[in-house]
């Protein structure tokens, strides 16, 4: 273990860092994040020269679908940097990742609601019952819903195990929206793979670091020990 | 017995242009004997393919078959393709075909035909007036345009070969050429690609052998300097960049057909009532319009079922997508 592990928390020095990430560090990440949605309203109504290109509701459509993606990879990042960084930051930045990739996956459904198919409800029930790739998209944006809801600190405290339990549907939710993107790409899976073998690196890597659980007890002791020096 | 057409001029394989050679030959043409070239392109009017600003073509309007709708501007024509030999995303073809050369060029015609050999572009357009055509275009990933082709009726071209009794479907390859088409060194579809019609298809008067769009020769990233339109069938068919006609008595075997057998058939006729098994055929959004268009219904045949519906009379178009 490492002595700047848990290090925030002291005072004075601490508080300072702590303002300084408050109002600095996460307004210039919040900003940054909005960067895409910016981008494509200045392009929707022609801001700046900008231009959605010939189809500009597909092009909003998956670029608002990518960045949902991106960010829920952003937010399973964090973990793993704090271990291998041994810094607890990552971890302040979590739930704005998190709350990121709501957000752009309820802007992408906005795009395919109200764009796409022009509001009509029947044409979006018919897509989530007949299309399959529909369905798991629809399913993963359902699944965000609960913990967008319990991402404040006050739900967190008030959950205590239960938030944690919640929020492993992270895991789920990830795998949903890759394989959403897999299946609706017309035949160059590239993209979908490269997600997709970053999503295995991410959950593998949460995997490893629960072998422990799935080993019977005197390994557990003895990769303790292998681990330890 | 093969005879040669009085009106083709058959080149002999030690004729063609070996492509080394010719990157070189290109060099040397750009630098002066551009001109002497260029007439001998005669109707086709100057250098006519791959210039920043396409060569005007000399054609005339054909408003009996062409469609009333205003057609998409030439930008969204040019930068909003599927060519997968340049690249998967729309705007790759654009952006690669650059530096592709479309001339010279030369057609090999093979199968079931009296004529066959291989011939330059400038034969192979030589006897064929040019006529606009503004046609609907129904891509099969559900968006739509309208464009002003130029070109001439494949079939006119098609009986100069004089395909015999034997000649059931013909097919057409496009140019494999890794080095000049960047799309080609990766593994996305089976090169060259291959696309195919059946004889009463490609004889229908309605098909296409384009050369140009916008009264203008033909862009890179559009499929110059040959391409195939059959304005009733999803875009896919519209073969971009043809070397090779093959008249066969077997139907061929067709690139999207043999990397998604489920999901793209020979034929395929739009058709708003066979779905995509992925997604919905039964509308389309129409590229060019303002953020809050609606999707449009998709018309059977796109919208060509009066001409081309008897040609499928009594086929299971469910099973025949």
């Amino acid at each position: 273990m490492t002595l700047r592990q848990g290090r925030d928390g002291d005072a004075p020095a601490g508080a300072a860092r702590l303002r300084a990430i408050r109002w600095v560090l996460k307004p210039l990440v919040f900003v940054a994040c909005l960067v895409p949605a910016l981008h494509l309203t200045a392009g929707a109504f022609g801001f700046i020269g900008i231009s959605l290109g010939a189809d500009p509701v597909a092009l909003m459509l998956h670029t608002c679908g990518r960045w949902t993606l991106n960010f829920l990879m952003i937010t399973l990042c964090m973990t793993p940097l704090r271990d291998f960084t041994h810094l607890s930051i990552w971890l302040r930045f979590r739930r704005m990742f998190g709350l990121f990739a709501f957000f752009y996956v309820l802007l992408h459904f906005t795009v395919y609601l109200l764009l796409d198919q022009a509001g009509k409800l029947g044409a979006l029930w018919e897509d989530i019952v007949k299309r399959p790739y529909i369905t798991l998209g629809m399913s993963a944006l359902l699944m965000l819903i609960p913990l967008a809801a319990t991402s404040t600190a006050k739900a967190q405290r008030r959950l205590k195990l239960r938030w944690t339990r919640l929020h492993r549907l992270i895991y789920l939710i990830a795998v949903l929206g890759v394989w959403h993107f897999w299946w609706q790409v017309k035949k160059d899976i590239r993209e979908p793979l490269l997600y997709a073998f970053g999503l295995t690196l991410l959950l593998g890597y949460r995997l490893w670091k629960q072998r422990k659980s799935f080993m019977p007890r005197d390994r557990v002791a003895r990769v303790a020990r292998t681990d330890a020096s | 017995m093969r005879k040669t057409s009085p009106d083709l001029v058959k080149i002999a394989p030690s004729d063609i242009t070996p492509y080394d050679k010719y990157v070189s030959r290109r060099a040397l043409l750009a630098g002066g004997l551009g001109l002497a070239a260029a007439q001998a392109i005669g109707r086709f009017g100057g250098e006519a393919f791959g210039q920043a600003a396409p060569a005007a073509l000399t054609y005339t309007r054909n408003a009996a078959l062409s469609v009333a709708d205003a057609p998409n501007s030439y930008k969204d024509i040019t930068t909003y393709n599927n060519y997968y030999e340049f690249g998967t995303d729309k705007s790759d073809p654009a952006e690669n075909s650059q530096k592709f050369r479309p001339l010279p060029w030369n057609v090999t015609v093979a199968g079931e035909a009296e004529v066959t050999g291989t011939y330059s572009i400038e034969d192979i357009l030589k006897p064929h007036p040019l006529e606009e055509r503004i046609y609907r275009m129904r891509c099969v990933e559900a968006w739509s345009m309208i464009v002003p082709w130029v070109g001439f009726p494949l079939g006119d071209l098609l009986k100069r070969f004089k395909p015999t009794s034997k000649a059931k479907f013909v097919e057409f390859k496009t140019l494999y050429d890794p080095r000049q088409m960047p799309g080609e060194r990766s593994r996305v579809l089976e090169w060259p690609y291959v696309e195919g019609l059946r004889m009463d298809e490609a004889m229908h008067p309605l098909t296409l052998m384009a050369v140009g769009l916008y009264g203008k020769a033909m862009p890179n990233q559009n499929g110059a300097p040959l391409r195939l339109i059959v304005p009733w069938k999803y875009g896919f068919k519209g073969i971009k960049a043809i070397v090779g006609i093959k008249f066969t008595e077997q139907a061929p075997r067709t690139t999207w057909a043999l990397s998604a057998p489920n999901e793209y058939g020979f034929f395929a006729n739009v058709n708003p009532a066979v779905d995509h098994p992925r997604w919905s055929q039964a509308t389309e959004r129409h590229i060019g319009g303002s953020l809050f268009d609606q999707r449009r219904p998709t018309l059977p045949f796109n919208g060509y079922g009066a001409q081309v519906a008897s040609l499928y009379n009594g086929m299971d178009l469910r099973k025949n997508f």
